[in-house]
């Protein structure tokens, strides 16, 4: 293959001057904002609120958050690690059921199988219910684990994370060439020390990756942590910009947050090369070691709890719960809570997939380093907790709305108000930033299905670049530009701390309502809410399985 | 004349990748453009399709000009067909559909009955419903020739159309497509590397180096009157053995004296390279002269040897496989070069 960067630049001859390369330059600056005003406010003096949260919980706030990441990689490793291994490697009863059903967790957001459990492990809840007319037990007669607390947010965590080690896992072990292991067996290894001698080490680059991304997402959790009351940085942040009203100080909360986060980002970006270099050429799937009797049910077990605890418990919990309520919470109102987080959902699901189309095809036509930077800059927001984004974004957007207000009133004695902060243009641009990596990926994954030599063959065939466009770009990326849009759609959906920061004042989606619901301690209300989160949730899980049906032809004959 | 090149040039910002290159392809000759990796050959090929423009010069096709330095031909209309690398099928649709493609504005059953004919033509009958992924490389290649003739186009382009086939489907298609493009009558450009391929497809073959065309020319010339040192390199094998020019008939080497045409610029005396294949080299057991065998090679039918001369030197030489000599030992040899190709020698 020789296509050279000068072949690919002329299949669409744009003119000149580049007014395309300027503006992915000029969108990557805009969307870069939120983290580079944030980093500003590491050189600002720090002023008397920093030095009251520095003398009192900032410590709590680190120590609280590097305890859950650490109680969080122990369980995502455990589970998602043994359970990747267990259905790659061996087979037995339901195994192909579990395969996909593994990821079903990821459809339950944090904070809402916080709400779940706490309902159901409360006092009035039904499994202190139960314990106590089964053993006849009183009130105070009993020591129960509080749910809320650190280790059980970290549970919680675990519980709805641990499917981002399982795929990576999963994708590694299953790349791993029987060649490789055979080696091992020939050298006389039994299959555990297979395991942990050759398959864990050369998936642990994979296996980095996905936990890296977990924990991305723990020190990211707002839900959860506020709703157990444990401190850590995202409540810190929530506190200091809501309660103290200190935009510096959050800001420089959010920095020292980002730093942590930005570290998991090297680790990831470090690691997702180092999987590179281990992927053999000769490719064939290892045979799978049958399980019959107590080893058959010892790895049927260790894939049914996750699943269980992850998503049938606090799935039916919810079931249950908003059966019982549907008849009150079900309203007028509960439907313009639908429509409005359809509409936001959709609108910041368009707007990403815009966004990732001009900067992909910026890229294909104009590609050059400096190009592909941006686009990498751009899709960075994926790592930015919501907390922090929304500070990112307030403030500039607060300064420009104050900015053109004032202006506008001394030229004019005409007041703006605020046109960008508090609207949802505020909301829209947070969910853009986050969330562009989502679309970017997949429209650049169905757009590098198209090779270059496709557009020259449909040129050559007597097509215009436009009608290029039209007749094969169209209907080869069709499915991916839908992919992209339901990936958005349901992330901006489970989204909870940038909404709740940035809404226009009672602006309410499906997300905040359960928060606010459970906030109330009316757990049973929020299930409406909650459930219809988790039932969207489901839709890219259904896609992620497909997928992972697809990538692997073939494997019939093997097992 | 079809096809039209007239000192093209061809410059990415200050870098030269072509540069003064002219040749002409009559109707209905398969022309090659053959050459090294990075050699230009391929710029060349976009250059006439139209997907790279020129800095100077001039592209003609039937008579018309489709690139100068001022005029730029957009790709899509000139009515050319290109065959890919990589074949660049479109997968979102049928064989039949990827053939159709760019004959959409004819008639219902006038395209039905274009796109049943060239199924038959490229050996593909009743695959028409199948999708491009369900076909092997060798059908996908026939496909994609199919879909680039559709049009009849007035000059096929193909771009390295054999290098992702393995070796034995390859020998087996380069004839075959060459029987379709005779038998059609189809003008057509081929780029390769291979020289085999070029050989068995092309009628003129345009040997290219660091963007210049060091020779147009049958293969047969190629071969045995090669333009320059790069081509005699470049073509077939063989070593360039010193020798010193006698008079206008003669040149002495370490083989013994060597008759042919001397080129003017040599005069008594000049010392210059020869070239010497393979098979101009004769193992003779009754040979006066002797050289002994450094390297064997044994090829099935042959054995290529190489022979150091007494003096030092070395050449090549097949023999016939029933002659199998150890290294090491001394064999009879004689010359017979019928084709004297001379070089100055380089300083």
């Amino acid at each position: 293959m020789q296509l050279t960067k000068r072949q690919q630049a002329s299949t669409f001859n744009l003119p000149r001057p580049d007014w395309w390369r300027g503006s992915v330059f000029l969108v990557t600056l805009i969307l870069a904002l939120p983290v580079l005003v944030i980093f500003s406010f590491i050189f600002t003096p720090s002023g008397e609120v920093w030095q009251h949260l520095a003398d009192t919980v900032l410590a709590d706030y680190v120590s609280n958050s590097l305890l859950l990441v650490f109680g969080v990689a122990i369980g995502t490793l455990l589970i998602g690690v043994s359970s990747a291994w267990v259905v790659t490697a061996t087979s037995f009863p339901g195994r192909k059921l579990f395969e996909w059903a593994l990821l079903l967790p990821m459809a339950i957001p944090a904070y809402i199988i916080a709400y779940t459990y706490t309902g159901m492990l409360d006092f009035a809840g039904p499994v202190q219910t139960a314990l106590r007319e089964w053993y006849g037990w009183g009130y105070g007669d009993y020591w129960f684990p509080d749910i809320r607390s650190l280790w059980g947010a970290a549970l919680m965590l675990t519980l709805v994370l641990y499917p981002y080690v399982y795929l990576l896992a999963r994708a590694a072990f299953l790349e791993q060439s029987v060649c490789i292991l055979d080696v091992g067996r020939s050298m006389g290894m039994g299959p555990w020390a297979v395991l942990f001698k050759i398959a864990l080490p050369l998936a642990r680059p994979a296996i980095i990756t996905g936990l890296s991304l977990a924990l991305m997402e723990t020190l990211a959790d707002f839900g959860t942590v506020q709703y157990f009351g444990v401190d850590t940085f995202t409540t810190g942040i929530f506190r200091t910009w809501l309660g103290l009203g200190d935009s510096a100080a959050a800001a420089q909360l959010s920095a020292m947050l980002l730093v942590f986060v930005f570290t998991l980002v090297i680790i990831e970006r470090w690691s997702r090369r180092q999987a590179q270099y281990f992927s053999s050429r000769t490719f064939k799937p290892m045979p799978r070691i049958k399980l019959t009797g107590m080893r058959a049910t010892f790895a049927f077990i260790t894939c049914f709890l996750p699943l269980l605890f992850g998503f049938l418990l606090p799935a039916g919990q919810l079931l249950s719960w908003s059966i019982d309520t549907a008849g009150e919470m079900i309203d007028s109102s509960f439907f313009s809570l639908i429509i409005n987080s359809l509409l936001l959902a959709g609108s910041a699901a368009i707007i990403a997939l815009v966004i990732a189309l001009f900067m992909t095809y910026g890229k294909r036509m104009r590609g050059n380093k400096a190009i592909s930077t941006a686009v990498r800059i751009s899709a960075m927001g994926y790592a930015v907790p919501g907390t922090v984004l929304a500070v990112g974004v307030m403030i500039p957007f607060a300064w420009l709305d104050n900015t053109l207000d004032s202006w506008m009133r001394d030229q004019f004695g005409y007041s703006t108000g605020l046109l960008l902060s508090g609207t949802i243009i505020a909301l829209l641009f947070a969910y853009t930033v986050r969330f562009l990596s989502v679309s970017l990926q997949t429209v650049e994954a169905g757009l590098g299905k198209i090779r270059h030599s496709m557009d020259d063959a449909g040129r050559s065939l007597g097509y215009t670049p436009g009608q290029v466009l039209t007749y094969i770009h169209l209907p080869i990326m069709r499915s991916t530009l839908l992919t992209a849009v339901l990936m958005v759609f349901v992330d901006v959906l489970k989204e909870l701390p940038a909404t709740l920061m940035l809404r226009p004042f009672n602006f309410n989606t499906l997300a905040v309502r359960a928060y606010e619901l459970a906030g109330d301690e009316r757990l049973a209300d929020a299930s409406s809410a909650a459930l219809a989160i988790v039932l969207v949730g489901i839709i890219p899980v259904i896609m992620l399985s497909r997928a992972i049906a697809r990538a692997k032809p073939g494997e019939e004959h093997v097992t | 004349m079809l096809l039209e090149l007239d000192h093209i040039d061809i410059a990415y910002g200050n870098t030269a990748v072509i540069s003064d290159v002219s040749f002409q392809l009559e109707d209905g000759d398969i022309g090659c453009l053959l050459g090294p990796s990075g050699c230009g050959k391929t710029t060349l090929l976009r250059a006439i399709a139209g997907f790279e423009k020129i800095s100077s010069g001039k592209i003609l096709i039937q008579h018309g000009v489709v690139s100068s330095t001022h005029l730029h031909i957009a790709p899509e209309r000139r009515r050319i067909g290109m065959v890919f690398q990589d074949f660049a099928l479109f997968p979102h649709l049928s064989v039949a559909d990827n053939i159709a493609f760019g004959i959409r504005t004819m008639v219902k059953e006038q395209l039905n009955k274009r796109v049943e004919e060239l199924l038959v033509l490229v050996g593909l009958e009743g695959y028409g419903k199948q999708y491009p992924h369900q076909l092997s490389g060798g059908q996908q290649q026939r496909v994609a020739l199919a879909r680039a003739l559709a049009p009849r186009p007035s000059l096929l382009l193909l771009d390295e159309p054999f290098s992702s086939l393995d070796v034995e489907l390859r020998e087996q298609l380069v004839p075959e497509i060459r029987r379709i493009l005779k038998k059609e009558k189809i003008t057509a450009i081929l780029v390769t590397h291979d020289q085999f391929e070029a050989f068995a497809m092309a009628d003129n073959i345009g040997v290219i180096n660091q963007g210049q065309l060091q020779q147009w020319d049958t293969a047969y010339h190629l071969y045995h009157q090669p333009a320059s040192r790069f081509v005699a390199d470049f073509i077939g094998q063989g070593v360039m053995l010193p020798g010193t020019v006698l008079n206008q008939q003669q040149v002495e080497t370490d083989l013994g004296i060597i008759d042919g045409e001397i080129p003017t610029g040599c005069k008594k005396g000049c010392a210059v390279d020869i070239l010497v294949r393979p098979d101009d080299i004769i193992h003779d057991d009754h040979a006066q002269q002797f050289a002994e065998v450094i390297d064997k090679r044994f090829r099935g039918a042959d054995f290529l040897y190489t022979l150091r001369l007494s003096s030092g030197n070395e050449v090549l030489c097949f023999a016939p496989s029933h002659h199998n000599h150890q290294i090491g030992e001394r064999i009879g040899i004689h010359h017979e070069i019928d084709h004297l190709v001379i070089f100055p020698q380089e300083k």
